[in-house]
C-alpha cells in the first residue's frame, strides 16, 4: 500500500476514535465541563497532561530545532520538563486543594479583588489564543504534507474535529480523547526511533544509541562522528553551543517557570479527585512526557548524521525521493549558486545552497531513513494527535475564562449552570473559529509570541500564585502590583526588541545578555519583589483570606 | 492552625528545600553553569555536562517528584493518625 492510503488509514481510524469517545464521554454539567467532575483517575490524568502539554511543536519542532541548533536545545529540554517539579511541589497540591475551577479563581479569590481575577483572565486568554494558532498550523502543515489537501483545507478539517469534541464534551470528553491521543502520539515518537537507532547504531533504545558506537565496524561514538561531520561542513558542533551561558540560564529559567504558570497545564490538576492524586498525576504526566524528551534528542542527531551523509556534495539530479517531495512543499530549497550540479552545504552562508525548514526534520526522519510506508503514515496521524489534544485543552481554558471567569464570576454572578454552560459552548466555539483563521492567515509573529506566552506566564501567574501559598502576608495591593509590574516589564522588552527595534535584537544590546526569550524570568523576579515591598506597606489580607491559606496547606 | 498544623507545613517546606536543591543543581548547575568542566568527563559517547543537560536532568526530575510523592503520602499519613488520636 502507498504512504497515501496508509495515511487516510490510519489518519481516519485515530479520527474515529476520538470522536467516539467524544460522544461516550460528553459533558453534563459546568463541573464536567470545565474540570471533569473532578474524577479522573491519576494515570490517565497524567496521559492527558501529557498530550495537553506537548504540542506540535514538541511532536514536530524540537527534535528538529536541537538537531541544528545541538547542545542550545537544552533550553527547551530542560525547561520544558523541569516545570513539572515545580508544578508538583509548589502549586498543583494547593490549587487541588483549594478546589474551584480555575487560575483567575484562585487568583481573585485569594486577593480578595476584582481587577486581581480580572487581570490573570486577560492573562489567560492572551497566553492560550498566542499558542493555538500555532497548533492550527501544525495541523495544517501535517494535512497538507501527508493527505496531499491545501493547508488550508488541513486546517479546516482540524477546525471541525476539535470543535465537535471539545465544544460537546468539555474537560470531560477532551481528557479521553487526550488519553487516546497520548497513547497514538507516542508510539509514532517511539517507532521510528527505535527503528533508526537499531539502524545507526545497534542499540533498540534511542536513549542508549544516542552514546552508542555506530554499527558500521568503526567502533566510533555516534556524538563524535556527528560533532567531526558538523565540523567538517563549518557548522558549529552538536555537542557545544552557541548561546551564551547568562542566556541559556535565564531562557531555561523561564520555560520552566513559565511551564509551571500555563493556565492550561495547571487546570489538568483540578480534575483528580483528591491532593495526593495531584502531586502524583504530576508524577505521571512527566513520566510520560520524559519518555517523548529523552527520545528527543536522540531522533535529533541520528537525523542531522543521516542528513550530512546522505546529501551534501551529492548531484542534484540523483537526490533521493524524499527530498524532491518536501521540495514541493518548499520546506526544502536547493539554489545552485555556483552552477555545478552539485548541492554544497555549509555553515557559511555565503557557498551555502540548501535551505532546510527545522520542522521537517521529524516528519521526513522516517522517510529519509527508508523506513516503510506505515511508518510514515503513523508519525502524520502523531503529529496531529499532538496539534489536536493541545488545542482542545486551550480553547477548554478560553471558554472556561470567558464563561466561568469573565461572565459569571466578574459581571454577572447570578448567571443559571445551564446558561453558564451554553455560554461555556459558544465560547469554545467562537475560540475554534478565530483559532483557525490564525491557522489559515498565520500572523509572521507565531513563533515571537510563543516567547510571550511563556514569559507573561512567569511573569504573572507564577509569583501570584506562589506568593498566595506560601505568604499569608503578600495581598491584594502587593499582587495586583506585582502582576501588572512583571507584564509591563516584560511585555515591553519583548515588543521591543522582536517589533520595535529588531535590528537591535542582539547580545550587544540585551540587558546583562539576556535575550527576549529569557526575560521572563527577570519579569518574574521583578514581580516578586513588587509583590512583597508593595505588601509590606499596606494593610494585611483579610482574617478569612489568612484561614482560607492556612486550609489549602493542610491534606485534604 | 493548631500544632500538627504547623509541623506538618514546616517538614513540607523541608522536604520542599532538600527536593528544589536538588532540582537547582542538577539542571541549572551540571546541565548549565558547569557543564564545560563536566564535559571533560566522558561516559561511552557522552560528555557528562552534555548528557546533564539533554539527559540526565530529565531522569532526575522524575525521580524527584517521586521522592516527594513517596515522602508527602507518609506526612499525610501521618499528620492524619495525629489528627485521629487528638
Amino acid at each position: 500500500m502507498s504512504v497515501q492510503t496508509w495515511t487516510f488509514l490510519i489518519v481516519g481510524l485515530s479520527f474515529a476514535v476520538y470522536i467516539g469517545l467524544a460522544i461516550w464521554s460528553r459533558a453534563r454539567s459546568t463541573g464536567e465541563f470545565y474540570v471533569a467532575g473532578g474524577e479522573i483517575n491519576p494515570i490517565f490524568n497524567g496521559m492527558a497532561t501529557a498530550a495537553d502539554w506537548m504540542s506540535a511543536a514538541s511532536f514536530i519542532s524540537m527534535a528538529g530545532i536541537i538537531s541544528f541548533v545541538g547542545y542550545d536545545g537544552s533550553v527547551y529540554l530542560m525547561g520544558w520538563t523541569g516545570g513539572y517539579v515545580l508544578l508538583a511541589l509548589l502549586l498543583a497540591p494547593y490549587l487541588r486543594k483549594f478546589g474551584k475551577f480555575t487560575v483567575p479563581d484562585f487568583v481573585g479569590d485569594r486577593y480578595y479583588s476584582r481587577v486581581a481575577r480580572i487581570v490573570a483572565v486577560l492573562c489567560a486568554l492572551f497566553v492560550s489564543f498566542t499558542y493555538v494558532a500555532g497548533q492550527m498550523r501544525g495541523v495544517g502543515i501535517v494535512f497538507s504534507r501527508f493527505l496531499n489537501v491545501e493547508i488550508n483545507t488541513g486546517v479546516v478539517i482540524g477546525m471541525l474535529i476539535v470543535f465537535f469534541y471539545a465544544v460537546l464534551g468539555g474537560m470531560k470528553g477532551i481528557t479521553y480523547t487526550q488519553v487516546a491521543q497520548y497513547c497514538v502520539l507516542i508510539f509514532a515518537y517511539m517507532v521510528p526511533a527505535i527503528f533508526i537507532s537499531i539502524m545507526i547504531t545497534g542499540n533498540p533504545i534511542p536513549q542508549l544509541g544516542f552514546g552508542d558506537t555506530l554499527n558500521d565496524g568503526s567502533g566510533a561514538y555516534l556524538l563524535d562522528v556527528l560533532d567531526q561531520l558538523n565540523r567538517d561542513f563549518g557548522f558549529a558542533t552538536f555537542t557545544g553551543g552557541s548561546k551564551s551561558t547568562i542566556d541559556v540560564f535565564f531562557i531555561t529559567a523561564a520555560l520552566m517557570v513559565g511551564t509551571a504558570g500555563l493556565p492550561h497545564v495547571i487546570v489538568r490538576f483540578y480534575t483528580v479527585p483528591k491532593v495526593s492524586g495531584a502531586r502524583v498525576s504530576a508524577f505521571w504526566a512527566l513520566l510520560f512526557i520524559a519518555i517523548l524528551y529523552t527520545t528527543a534528542p536522540a531522533v535529533a542527531a541520528f537525523a542531522r548524521t543521516n542528513l550530512l551523509r546522505t546529501i551534501p556534495e551529492r548531484a542534484y539530479a540523483d537526490v533521493p525521493q524524499w527530498f524532491a517531495r518536501w521540495e514541493d512543499t518548499k520546506l526544502i530549497r536547493f539554489t545552485d549558486k555556483n552552477g555545478d550540479g552539485m548541492i554544497t552545504y555549509s555553515g557559511n552562508g555565503a557557498v551555502n545552497e540548501l535551505d532546510i525548514d527545522r520542522d521537517i526534520m521529524v516528519l521526513a526522519n522516517p522517510e529519509i531513513a527508508d523506513l516503510p510506508s506505515w511508518i510514515i503514515a503513523l508519525v502524520a496521524a502523531g503529529g496531529l494527535a499532538a496539534a489536536l489534544s493541545t488545542a482542545a485543552g486551550l480553547l477548554l481554558v478560553i471558554s472556561t475564562a470567558f464563561a466561568h471567569d469573565l461572565l459569571k464570576k466578574s459581571f454577572y454572578p447570578d448567571l443559571s449552570e445551564r446558561r453558564e454552560l451554553g455560554f461555556a459552548r459558544i465560547a469554545a466555539g467562537g475560540a475554534v473559529i478565530l483559532a483557525g483563521y490564525f491557522g489559515v492567515n498565520p500572523p509572521d509573529y507565531v513563533a515571537a509570541t510563543v516567547a510571550i506566552a511563556f514569559g507573561l506566564a512567569a511573569s504573572s501567574f507564577f509569583p501570584a500564585i506562589i506568593l498566595g501559598i506560601f505568604s499569608k502576608r503578600v495581598n491584594r495591593e502587593g499582587a495586583v502590583a506585582g502582576m501588572i509590574t512583571g507584564l509591563l516589564f516584560t511585555t515591553s522588552y519583548i515588543v521591543y526588541f522582536k517589533f520595535l527595534f529588531p535590528e537591535t535584537n542582539n547580545a550587544a544590546h540585551w540587558w546583562f545578555g539576556i535575550s527576549p526569550e529569557g526575560i521572563g524570568t527577570l519579569g518574574m523576579i521583578v514581580n516578586f519583589v513588587v509583590s512583597i515591598a508593595v505588601s509590606l506597606f499596606t494593610p494585611p489580607p483579610p482574617r478569612d483570606v489568612q484561614e482560607m491559606v492556612a486550609r489549602i496547606r493542610l491534606p485534604g | 492552625m493548631h500544632g500538627d498544623g504547623k509541623r506538618y507545613w514546616h517538614t513540607n517546606l523541608k522536604y520542599l528545600t532538600a527536593i528544589l536543591s536538588v532540582w537547582f543543581l542538577v539542571s541549572f548547575g551540571c546541565g548549565i553553569l558547569w557543564v564545560e568542566q563536566l564535559n571533560q568527563i566522558r561516559i561511552g559517547g557522552f560528555q557528562l555536562g552534555f548528557w546533564f543537560a539533554q539527559q540526565g536532568s530529565i531522569y532526575t526530575f522524575v525521580v524527584l517528584i517521586l521522592v516527594y510523592v513517596g515522602l508527602m503520602n507518609r506526612l499525610d499519613a501521618q499528620y492524619r493518625a495525629e489528627e485521629a488520636d487528638s
